[in-house]
């Protein structure tokens, strides 16, 4: 049962980007369409998994003065690898997103797991917990990158929705991408005051 | 010219928070009073100018004869820049402790400040036109490139810390408290960087 709760409180309850606003760099810059907000989601998935994986099982081996750099090599690798796979088999996707590929290494949910989870807790706790919070933070930018491709192109993963004459450019632009988000977080504010 | 070109570009053009979305986490976190925002806005210049300085010499120098390039650069560049931080914090605290108040808490955030990594792969990976040719970046256009996008944060955050400062006194919808309303702020302030585009 507690595993069970270990996975789920990182899809909604505590949710990286619509609750505690981590990660706000690749939600806002990768969510132009929904495709490409899933697939960063995906590989941030991946390296959370891993990382939560390997320091799980190396937390008692790790000095604790230098875990902070050691946490940051294990994810760099982790990153390195997504990195090479994508360009191998998905190099569109892979140009797309482009920086923010090698830019998950900085992204604050990996070590913010990596420190205040699988350091702490035994292996399979620590992979349930990046796979929930990975899918939350994959779903927060699947849900942006929907509502910018259809105001922004009328479409959803590329299924046309709308004609063409209602799309507002300046959702798929940067400044659509703050308010969008903006919008999202104090719908999620608004549930959240209600329900207590 | 070319220098004032890109220095232009990066600064307005091409802001880093605005148009190129990195390092949002300390823009949303450091800006609430102005104070802060120009503290972080200094660090941020100093480490970001260092950072792409060192990575650029150790890419060319290091990281290209030895064939490590394609794949070793991310984890080189994230650790370099961490051991650099740390560096700059203990020389800043015994040289001169009074820069070190000032800068020293925000220090420490610059490590995951993204817009550090993302501007040291960003000069060694891209290929940039100015003048009508496509070249890869020499370091004093590095250089100067790390500069124009640290001049951006700061102006970006100061300008963003002064809007939210007033903010603060209006009473928005309950929902839109704090993150939110700050959010769409940035994305208005976006709109209105965007009339840059194509000055350059």
């Amino acid at each position: 049962m507690s595993n069970l709760k270990t996975f789920t409180k990182g899809l909604i309850k505590e949710n990286p980007i619509l609750v505690l606003l981590l990660g706000c760099c690749p939600t806002l810059a990768t969510t132009t369409s929904a495709i490409n907000g899933m697939s960063m989601g995906l590989a941030t998935t991946f390296v959370l998994i891993m990382s939560n994986l390997v320091i799980s099982l190396l937390k008692n081996f790790i000095p604790d003065k230098v875990r902070i750099p050691c946490f940051i090599v294990v994810i760099a690798s982790f990153v390195t690898i997504v990195q090479l796979v994508m360009q191998a088999y998905v190099p569109d996707i892979y140009e797309t997103l482009g920086l923010f590929i090698p830019l998950i290494v900085v992204n604050c949910i990996v070590l913010g797991r990596a420190e205040a989870f699988a350091s702490k807790n035994p292996v399979w706790p620590s992979i349930l917990d990046g796979a929930g919070m990975g899918l939350g933070f994959t779903l927060a930018l699947t849900v942006l990158g929907c509502i910018r491709e259809l105001l922004g192109s009328g479409s959803i993963f590329g299924l046309r929705l709308l004609p063409e004459t209602a799309n507002i450019l300046v959702f798929i632009l940067p400044p659509g991408a703050f308010i969008c988000l903006g919008f999202l977080i104090a719908i999620v504010n608004q549930f959240k005051k209600e329900s207590h | 010219m070319k220098y004032l070109i890109i220095i232009l570009s990066t600064i307005l053009v091409n802001n880093v928070i605005f148009s190129q979305f990195l390092g949002i986490c300390p823009f949303l976190g450091t800006s609430k009073k102005t104070s802060t925002a120009l503290g972080m806005g200094a660090a941020v210049i100093f480490v970001l100018t260092l950072a792409t300085l060192v990575t650029w010499l150790v890419n060319q120098y290091l990281l290209i004869p030895l064939g490590l390039d394609k794949f070793m650069q991310t984890i080189a560049f994230i650790l370099i820049i961490a051991a650099l931080v740390q560096m700059v914090e203990i020389i800043l605290k015994k040289i001169s402790p009074s820069l070190y108040t000032a800068l020293g808490v925000f220090l420490p955030l610059i490590t995951t400040n993204c817009a550090v990594l993302g501007v040291s792969l960003t000069v060694v990976t891209k290929e940039f036109n100015y003048g009508g040719v496509a070249h890869m970046l020499s370091l004093g256009e590095s250089v100067v490139y790390a500069v124009g996008i640290a001049l951006g944060f700061a102006l970006a955050l100061v300008i963003f810390a002064g809007i939210r400062e007033h903010i603060d006194l209006m009473e928005p919808p309950k929902g839109m408290k704090g993150t939110p309303i700050a959010l769409i702020t940035a994305g208005i302030l976006a709109l209105a960087f965007m009339g840059f585009t194509g000055i350059v």
